[in-house]
């Protein structure tokens, strides 16, 4: 059942939150809003303020979450990896938009910088999301390559330029989970229905011209909460890091059903 | 992310639309029944807060006819990249207004409205 407000104990004041502020000769102060959770602590979450130096900092969001994680508060829990936005780790809200930290420049956002972990997941700590569930959904669309005629013995399964052409775009997806925690359907049906991220990377196995399981993927799709309950909000577009399309890709899983059914 | 506020928009002039349909429904029954309901409607219709409604069904109607075309497109596949979401979105609600202020002012006379 849909749920619309944030259980008692997960809701947060944002006036006792700590504030950290720049040190003395700061030229250039902005300030970063971030939201803490500590589960082994008895304190709801807070949102903590810290003042940070422009002219002593990376250009990136993430560059300033890491200057702080060193010299102020070595207590902020993030996760990161690659700083260059191919692994999707860093992804959360930042000033109120799911994107990753890594490529979202500070100068993009005017005022104070908010970050909070990504919209409508369990929080384990601070900004790090809970995303068991999305992996297993990921898992559960089967995301690898399904067919019954061996391969060549000599050779790869060859694809012409134009086959290869039509994943190109969906599997650019590096499964940050941005879309997803975009999606107000997946946050309110996220239990049952798979979300842009799986059904993009479903798509990208529904039109690889090597893949012999099309039948199958569909049937697995064909129910009222895994793929329909996309009403094409187009969150997911929007918020992709990548520039990817999951709400073209679920279109098209849709206008399949409907050609199958003709 | 205004595409996100369209959304909802579209659902809950859905919503609107149909439940001011009832109320036109409800007057037409009236006219059916007889000349002692129908003048009871249309008592209950000359009230200014209940035209007031009326518009705003007219307002919803039109913006969830243009917004309904624009989910044929996309369920044709048509239009899904994120720069014409946005052009059509804009369309949508340009042409919702447009519809909407002309309605209002063929039915000016209708509305008894300046009589």
């Amino acid at each position: 059942m849909a749920e619309f407000s944030l259980p008692p104990e997960s809701r947060f004041k944002e006036v006792p939150g700590r504030k950290h502020a720049a040190p003395e000769g700061a030229s250039r102060v902005k300030t970063f809003r971030i939201y803490r959770w500590d589960p082994d602590g008895t304190e709801k979450p807070r949102v903590d303020n810290y003042e940070i130096d422009l002219d002593r900092c990376g250009p990136m969001v993430l560059d300033a979450l890491i200057k702080i994680k060193n010299e102020v508060d070595s207590s902020l829990t993030f996760r990161r990896s690659c700083r260059e936005g191919i692994c999707g780790s860093c992804a959360m809200n930042i000033d109120g938009v799911n994107t990753l930290a890594c490529t979202k420049p500070i100068e993009d956002v005017r005022k104070d910088v908010n970050i909070f972990p990504l919209p409508h997941m369990p929080v384990i700590k601070d900004l790090v999301p809970d995303l068991t569930h999305f992996y297993a959904q990921y898992a559960s669309i089967k995301p690898w390559l399904q067919a019954r005629t061996p391969a060549p013995p000599d050779r790869e399964r060859a694809q012409s330029p134009e086959d290869q052409e039509k994943i190109d775009g969906p599997s650019a997806c590096i499964l940050c989970a941005c879309c997803s925690t975009s999606c107000p359907s997946y946050w309110w049906n996220g239990d049952r229905y798979l979300g842009p991220a799986a059904l993009l990377a479903a798509y990208r196995w529904l039109v690889d011209t090597r893949d012999e399981a099309t039948g199958e993927r569909l049937d697995e799709l064909e129910d009222p909460f895994r793929l329909y309950r996309c009403h094409t909000i187009m969150n997911c577009t929007e918020a992709c890091p990548k520039d990817l399309n999951p709400a073209k890709a679920i279109a098209e899983i849709k206008k399949m059903m409907l050609e199958r059914h003709l | 992310m205004y595409t996100m506020v369209l959304s909802i928009s579209h659902r809950i002039s859905g919503v609107f639309q149909s439940a001011g349909l009832l109320l036109l429904a409800a007057w037409l029954v009236a006219a059916a029944a007889g000349e002692p309901a129908y003048e009871h409607a249309s008592g209950w219709f000359a009230l200014p807060w209940v035209k007031l409604v009326l518009v705003g069904w007219l307002a919803a109607f039109w913006y969830h006819f243009f917004a309904g075309l624009r989910h044929l497109a996309w369920d044709a596949g048509k239009g899904l990249d994120k720069a014409s979401a946005r052009r059509s979105g804009a369309w949508v609600v340009v042409l919702a207004v447009l519809a909407t202020v002309g309605c209002l002012l063929a039915a000016l006379p209708l509305l008894g409205v300046g009589s």
